[in-house]
C-alpha cells in the first residue's frame, strides 16, 4: 500500500485502486494487490438527502446514520448486521452494496424497497435497481472504475407497510434468511428474499396473494441451487425459513 | 493526532489501521484480537465515538482525538466502569477486558438495556460473560483482605488493577528496539514433497534480512505437544520440513523490518511442489494402500489400545437391554483471545531469551534447548499473562522458529499469529468418531460396556496417543462395571494437527457415553439420574479402565451423590415458561477427570520475606486466567498467617525456580498451589524459629528480615503424585421451535465436586466459563476442512464464538467435600466443567423432540433438519 488520495473522484481510477469508504472491510483482510487508497469519505457528500421522490442515501452514509434516519424497516435492517454498533459508526451503506455478500443487509433494503443506485463511472452515470445490482456472492455490475455514489429508497416505499423476519443460527448472528415484505401503493405485495440467496430475488404479486400463491411463487422462482450452501445455515434449512417466513410476512400484512 | 491528550505527530503508513499505529505509540492496552472487527478488543474512542481500531484507517484520525483504555481514567483514579469491571471481577485472561470497558463507557442508557445486542461486538472467551453482566450491573463480588481468612473468600485477581487499566503486559506488550518481523509462507497443498524454495526474489525485496527453509533447519525430529515426558509423543515434526503435511503447514519463513516486507518476502518466494496423494479422514487413512504420512509410523496409526476388562460378550448376553450408537465429534479451535506468538533476542550475556504465550515456559526452554544443542541455562523462556490457553499453549509452535532466526542473526525477532493462521495453523480439539454399546439389566445395573473410538490427530501426532488413552480412562472408570472393553486408534491424516484442548479427549468419549447412557435409561423405563446412581463408583472403589494405567489415582474425596442430589432437585423444579409450540424438555451427564496427569507432573515453588516484612512466592506456572495466581497468593497467606495482599506471587520464569511442568492437565492448584504451600510453610517454620516466640508482626518481620543479612527463603516442591478425582454433573431444561431449529436454554445448573473451594468466586467463574466454551463447542463451533484439505472456516465471522447473547446464566453449585491430597482439601477445577456440557445438552434435546442427535454441533439448521428426518418437523410445502 503506497498512497491515499483523499478526497478522490471518479476518473482517478486505475489497477491496483481500492475505492474506500468506512474501510472496515477494506481492512479487514490482506489486501495484497491493492496499492492505492481512493477515500470517498471526504468527497463531503451529505449521508442523508429527502428529495420529492424519496430519500437518497449517500454511499458513505455511515450504518449508524442510516439507523438514527427514523426510518423503521432501515432501522431493522441496521440490525440484521452481525456487526457491532462500534462497526456501524464507521461501516458504510455503499461498502455494504458492493460487497455483495448474500447476508448484506442494505441489500436487502434496497431490494425490498425497489431502490436504485447511481453508479458514476469514466464513462458516465447509471442508475441500476439495487435488486439487479447484485448478481451473485461477492458480484455486482460495477465495472472497473465505476463508483457507487447513491441509493434511492422511493418515497412510496418508504410510507408503505412493511413485515420483517430474519433468521440467524445465533442470536443477533450473520442473517441465514432475511425476508421482507411491502404492501405496494396499489395493494399488491413485494416479498423479498435476500441472504437465503445468492442475489436478492423480489417477487411481486399485483394483488394480495394467499398463502398458496406465495409458496408456488417461491418454488417457481427460486431454484434449489439459489439457495446459499456455507457455514451460516443449511440450504434445506435456509429454503424452509424462507418459506415459512414469507407466509408470516404475507399473514402479518394481509389486509 | 491526539492520543489520550497528547499530541503525537508521527505520520502513520497509508494502509495502516489505526490499533497497529496506537501500539506503536505505546498503547500496549490497545489489543489484536482478530483483525477483522470481530472480537472488539481494540475497541479504542475516536473523537468520543466507540470504534474497532483494526478496521479503522489509522490516516482518517489524524487531527482527530483517540482514547485508549490508557486514558480512559484522567488523573484521578479509575474510570467508573474500570471500578467496576474490578469490583466485579469482570474478567479472567483480561485480554479483552480494555475493549469491553472501552465499549461499556460508551453505552447509552438504550443500549444498557440491550446487553445481547450492544455487546455483540464484544467476544470474551473465558468468563461466559456472566462476570460481565455482574461488572455491567454494578455488582460487586470481591471480598477485602482479612486476617485469618484468606482460603475460601472471593479475593479478586492481584492482576485486576493492571487489567482494568490496561496495564498488564501480555506476550508483546513491550518495546523491543529494533525487533525484526518473522512471517511464514504456508503450504498450500495438503500433501507434498518440497523440491525447491528459490528465495533470490524475496531476499532482493527492501527489508528482507533472512530467508529460512528446511535447509536451514535442524533434522532432528520433535512434537510441538509438551509434557514431562518427551516421550509421551512421537518425535515426528521439523522445525522446517521438506515434506509439508497438512495446508496450512510451514514451508519457509521471512524475517524483515517490517511486517509488510516479510509479507512481500513471503510472496515472493517460488515453491517447487511435488504433490503428494493426501488422505483427510481417518477412514482413508485406515484404509488399505493409504498413503504414509510418517515413515516411522505402522500405517497412519500413531496409537492403538485394545484392551478388556472382564468378559463383554458375557456381558451383553446377560443383559436385558442393549444400546448401541456411533457418535461424532468436530475439530474446535480454543480461539483464545490471545494468539501465539513469540518475541526473542540474546540478552547482555548472549543467553537465548524467548518471551512466549506458552502454558509452558519451562518444557519450552527444555525443547528449544535441546532441538538447538544449547545448555539450558543458555536459555531463558519467559511468559507474561497469558491471554487465554485452553489447552493450545501446551504446544511449541512458534518459538523453535523465532529461536532459530535469532540465534542465527543475533537480532531480536518477533513472530505473531493472525487469526486465520490460528485456524489453519494451529491445533484443534481432536475430533473423534465413537461408537459406545452398553448393556444393563431390567434393574439399570450395567452389565457391559463396549467402545470403539477413532481419533483423528492430524498431520502429526502431538498429544494423539496421550488424548487417546485418557479420553477413554474417566469417561468409563467412574462407572462400575465388570465387563468393559476398548478398541481406540489416533490416526494421522493430511490435516491441521489435533492437539491439547480443555478437557483433553474426556468430552469427546464422555459426549458418546453419556448419551448412550441417557437413551439406555429411557429404554428401561428409568429416571436416568437414578442409572447414573446404581452404576457410578463409591468412596473406596477401585478407578479402573480396560489397558494399563497409572495406578496412583484415587478417589480421595466424594462428592459425585452429592453432585447427583444437586441435579435431581434441579430436575424437579418446575417448567419454565416456553413459547407455544415449542418442545421442553431436561437432560442432564456427569464427568469424572483426574486431578492431573498421570506419571509426574513436577513444580517447585519459593517462598521469600521481603524486607519491608511482606512475601514473595515464585512459582513457574504461567497465568492465563485461571486464576491460579490468586489461589496461590491466598495459599501462602493462610500458610504464613498473613493477608493476601502482603504477598506478591512471581511467575512463569525460568530464572524464577527450578522446574515446573506447566499449566496444564488441571494442575495450576493441585501441583503448583501444594508447592506453594510447602514452600510457604517451610518459610513460616523459620520465621517462628527466628521469632523465638514472638507473634510475628510485620514489626518483627521486618526486624528478621534486617538481621538475616540474605534472604530468609524456603523451597517447596510436589511432584503430583498420588492423584485424586474431581467430579461434574450439568442439567439443562431447554426448549425446542420444531419450526426453525432453534434451542432455547430454559435453565442450566452445574455441580462440582472441586474439594475444598480455595476461591468460589474464581471457581464459580471457571466453571460457568468452562460451560460457556462448552456450550460454544455443543451448539456453534466447527473448524471445517475442505474437499482440498484446506481449512475454510479462518475468522470469526465464519467461526461463531458464544457471545453475550448465547450464553445462558449457569447455577453453580459446590459439593461439600475436602480432599485428603490436594492442598488444604482443594481438587481440580478447570477443564472438567466443559465436559458434561455436550451430552447434558443432547439429552435435553432428546427429551424435548424424541430425537437422538449424535453429531455436534447442534446448530439450528442440523437440529431442525434432523427433526424433519424423523417426521417430528414439518417441512414448509
Amino acid at each position: 500500500m503506497a498512497e491515499v488520495i483523499s478526497p478522490a473522484q471518479v476518473g482517478q481510477w486505475r489497477p491496483g485502486d481500492a475505492w474506500l469508504g468506512g474501510g472496515t472491510a477494506l481492512f479487514g483482510e490482506p489486501r495484497p494487490h491493492v496499492t492505492r487508497l481512493l477515500d470517498l469519505t471526504t468527497a463531503g457528500w451529505a449521508a442523508l438527502t429527502w428529495h420529492d421522490d424519496g430519500l437518497e442515501v449517500a454511499a458513505t452514509c455511515t450504518i449508524a446514520e442510516l439507523a438514527a434516519s427514523g426510518n423503521d424497516i432501515a432501522e431493522k435492517c441496521c440490525h440484521a448486521f452481525l456487526a457491532s454498533f462500534k462497526i456501524w459508526n464507521v461501516a458504510t451503506v455503499g461498502g455494504n452494496l458492493c460487497a455483495a455478500l448474500p447476508a448484506g443487509p442494505m441489500i436487502a433494503l434496497g431490494a425490498a424497497l425497489d431502490g436504485t443506485v447511481l453508479l458514476q463511472g469514466p464513462e458516465g452515470d447509471r442508475t441500476v435497481k439495487v435488486a439487479d445490482f447484485v448478481t451473485g456472492e461477492g458480484a455486482t455490475v460495477l465495472d472497473e472504475g465505476e463508483l457507487l455514489r447513491s441509493m434511492l429508497l422511493p418515497a412510496g416505499s418508504l410510507r408503505s407497510r412493511t413485515a420483517y423476519r430474519q433468521g440467524s443460527l445465533h442470536a443477533h448472528g450473520r442473517s441465514g434468511v432475511l425476508v421482507i415484505g411491502r404492501v405496494t401503493a396499489d395493494d399488491g405485495l413485494v416479498v423479498t428474499v435476500t441472504a437465503a440467496t445468492r442475489r436478492p430475488y423480489v417477487l411481486t404479486f399485483a394483488e394480495r396473494p394467499g398463502a398458496e400463491l406465495v409458496q408456488v411463487a417461491l418454488a417457481e422462482r427460486i431454484p434449489d441451487d439459489a439457495y446459499v450452501d456455507d457455514v451460516h445455515g443449511l440450504p434445506a434449512w435456509r429454503r424452509h425459513l424462507t418459506r415459512l417466513y414469507a407466509e408470516q410476512v404475507r399473514a402479518e400484512l394481509a389486509p | 493526532m491526539i492520543i489520550n491528550g497528547a499530541e503525537h505527530d508521527g505520520a502513520p503508513r497509508p494502509g495502516q489501521c489505526l490499533r497497529t499505529y496506537l501500539r506503536e505509540q505505546g498503547c500496549f492496552g490497545v489489543k489484536k484480537g482478530c483483525d477483522t472487527g470481530d472480537c472488539g478488543a481494540c475497541t479504542v474512542h475516536v473523537d468520543g465515538v466507540p470504534v474497532h481500531s483494526c478496521v479503522y484507517p489509522a490516516f482518517r484520525a489524524a487531527g482527530r482525538s483517540v482514547t485508549t483504555i490508557e486514558g480512559l481514567a484522567g488523573d484521578d483514579g479509575l474510570h467508573p466502569v474500570q471500578q467496576s469491571f474490578l469490583d466485579a471481577q469482570g474478567f479472567q485472561c483480561g485480554f479483552c477486558t480494555a475493549g469491553l470497558i472501552m465499549t461499556t463507557a460508551a453505552l447509552t442508557e438504550d443500549q444498557r438495556a440491550d446487553l445481547p445486542r450492544a455487546l455483540k461486538g464484544n467476544l470474551c472467551r473465558c468468563t461466559g460473560y456472566r462476570a460481565v453482566a455482574d461488572a455491567l450491573a454494578g455488582r460487586v463480588n470481591v471480598a477485602e483482605p482479612a486476617p485469618g481468612a484468606a482460603v475460601g473468600a472471593d479475593l479478586g485477581a492481584p492482576a485486576g488493577p493492571d487489567v482494568v487499566t490496561g496495564h498488564a503486559r501480555y506476550t508483546f506488550d513491550l518495546d523491543v528496539p529494533g525487533v525484526l518481523h518473522l512471517k511464514v509462507l504456508r503450504s498450500p497443498h495438503p500433501h507434498a514433497r518440497i523440491l525447491a524454495v528459490r528465495t533470490e526474489a524475496a531476499l532482493a525485496v527492501p527489508g528482507v534480512v533472512l530467508v529460512l527453509t528446511h535447509a536451514d533447519a535442524p533434522a532432528k525430529l520433535f512434537s510441538t505437544a509438551r509434557h514431562e515426558h518427551p516421550t509421551e509423543d512421537p518425535a515426528d515434526t521439523r522445525v522446517l520440513d521438506d515434506v509439508v503435511r497438512f495446508a496450512g503447514q510451514r514451508v519457509a519463513a521471512v524475517v524483515a523490518t517490517s511486517e509488510a516486507a516479510a509479507e512481500q518476502g513471503c510472496r515472493a518466494l517460488a515453491v517447487e511442489y511435488e504433490v503428494r496423494p493426501a488422505v483427510l479422514s481417518p477412514a482413508e487413512a485406515m484404509a488399505e494402500g493409504a498413503p504414509q504420512l510418517h515413515p516411522l509410523s505402522e500405517g497412519n496409526v500413531v496409537a492403538e489400545r485394545h484392551a478388556e476388562l472382564g468378559d463383554v460378550e458375557a456381558g451383553f448376553a446377560a443383559a436385558d437391554e442393549v444400546y448401541e450408537e456411533t457418535f461424532r465429534t468436530p475439530r474446535v479451535q480454543h480461539a483464545s483471545l490471545e494468539t501465539h506468538g513469540a518475541v526473542g533476542w540474546l540478552d547482555d550475556d548472549g543467553r537465548l531469551v524467548i518471551r512466549t504465550s506458552t502454558q509452558t515456559p519451562f518444557l519450552t526452554r527444555r525443547a528449544l534447548a535441546v532441538l538447538y544443542d544449547l545448555p539450558e541455562d543458555r536459555v531463558r523462556v519467559i511468559a507474561g499473562r497469558v491471554g487465554g490457553g485452553f489447552g493450545g499453549k501446551q504446544e511449541m509452535l512458534v518459538e523453535d522458529l523465532v529461536a532459530l532466526a535469532v540465534l542465527r542473526l543475533g537480532r531480536p525477532v518477533r513472530h505473531e499469529y493472525t487469526r486465520a493462521e490460528q485456524f489453519t495453523s494451529a491445533t484443534t480439539r481432536h475430533p473423534f468418531t465413537v461408537t459406545v454399546k452398553v448393556g444393563a439389566r431390567a434393574d439399570g445395573t450395567l452389565t457391559a460396556l463396549a467402545l470403539r473410538v477413532v481419533s483423528d490427530t492430524g498431520a502429526y501426532g502431538n498429544h494423539g496417543p496421550a488424548v487417546m488413552y485418557h479420553a477413554c480412562h474417566e469417561s468409563i472408570a467412574v462407572y462400575r462395571c465388570a465387563n468393559m472393553r476398548t478398541d481406540a486408534w489416533s490416526v494421522y491424516t493430511n490435516t491441521v494437527p489435533s492437539g491439547a484442548f480443555r478437557g483433553y479427549g474426556l468430552g469427546q468419549v464422555s459426549f458418546a457415553v453419556e448419551s448412550a447412557l441417557d437413551e439406555l435409561a429411557r429404554r428401561l423405563g428409568i429416571d436416568p439420574i437414578d442409572l447414573r446412581e446404581r452404576n457410578v463408583v463409591g468412596p473406596g472403589d477401585d478407578l479402573t479402565a480396560p489397558g494399563d494405567h497409572v495406578d496412583d489415582l484415587t478417589i480421595a474425596s466424594y462428592g459425585l451423590d452429592q453432585c447427583l442430589d444437586h441435579i435431581r432437585t434441579a430436575a424437579k423444579s418446575p417448567a419454565e415458561q416456553a413459547p407455544a409450540g415449542w418442545l421442553v424438555g431436561d437432560g442432564m451427564a456427569i464427568t469424572m477427570i483426574a486431578a492431573g496427569p498421570p506419571g509426574g507432573h513436577y513444580a517447585d515453588a519459593t517462598a521469600t520475606l521481603r524486607p519491608d516484612g511482606g512475601f514473595e512466592i515464585a512459582v513457574g506456572t504461567a497465568e492465563f486466567g485461571n486464576g491460579s495466581t490468586t489461589v496461590h497468593a491466598q495459599i501462602a497467606a493462610d500458610a504464613l498467617g498473613t493477608t493476601p495482599d502482603r504477598i506478591t506471587v512471581r511467575q512463569s520464569d525460568t530464572d524464577l525456580v527450578r522446574h515446573d511442568t506447566g499449566a496444564f492437565a488441571s494442575t495450576g492448584v493441585v501441583v503448583a498451589g501444594r508447592a506453594v504451600l510447602d514452600a510457604a510453610r517451610g518459610l513460616h517454620a523459620l520465621l517462628v524459629a527466628g521469632a523465638k516466640g514472638a507473634a510475628l508482626t510485620e514489626t518483627v518481620l521486618k526486624e528478621l528480615a534486617a538481621r538475616a543479612g540474605r534472604p530468609l527463603t524456603a523451597q517447596g516442591h510436589w511432584g503430583g503424585s498420588p492423584r485424586s478425582v474431581a467430579f461434574n454433573a450439568q442439567w439443562f431444561r431447554v426448549a425446542v421451535d420444531p419450526d426453525s431449529g432453534e434451542l432455547r436454554i430454559l435453565r442450566s445448573v452445574h455441580s462440582a465436586d472441586a474439594g475444598t473451594v480455595i476461591n468460589p468466586l474464581q471457581c464459580r467463574g471457571q466453571i460457568e466459563g468452562g460451560v460457556a466454551q462448552a456450550l460454544g463447542a455443543t451448539l456453534a463451533e466447527h473448524v471445517d476442512i475442505g474437499p482440498d484439505g484446506q481449512v475454510t472456516t479462518v475468522g470469526l465471522r465464519q467461526y461463531h464464538l458464544p457471545t453475550y447473547a448465547d450464553v445462558p446464566h449457569t447455577e453453580v453449585l459446590f459439593a461439600d467435600t475436602d480432599d485428603a491430597i490436594g492442598p488444604l482439601g482443594a481438587k481440580s477445577m478447570s477443564e472438567s466443567p466443559f465436559n458434561p456440557v455436550a451430552p447434558a445438552l443432547a439429552n435435553a434435546v432428546r427429551d424435548a423432540t424424541g430425537v437422538r442427535l449424535t453429531d455436534l454441533p447442534l446448530t439450528r439448521d442440523r437440529i431442525w433438519w434432523a427433526l424433519r428426518a424423523s417426521g417430528s418437523a414439518a417441512e414448509s410445502s
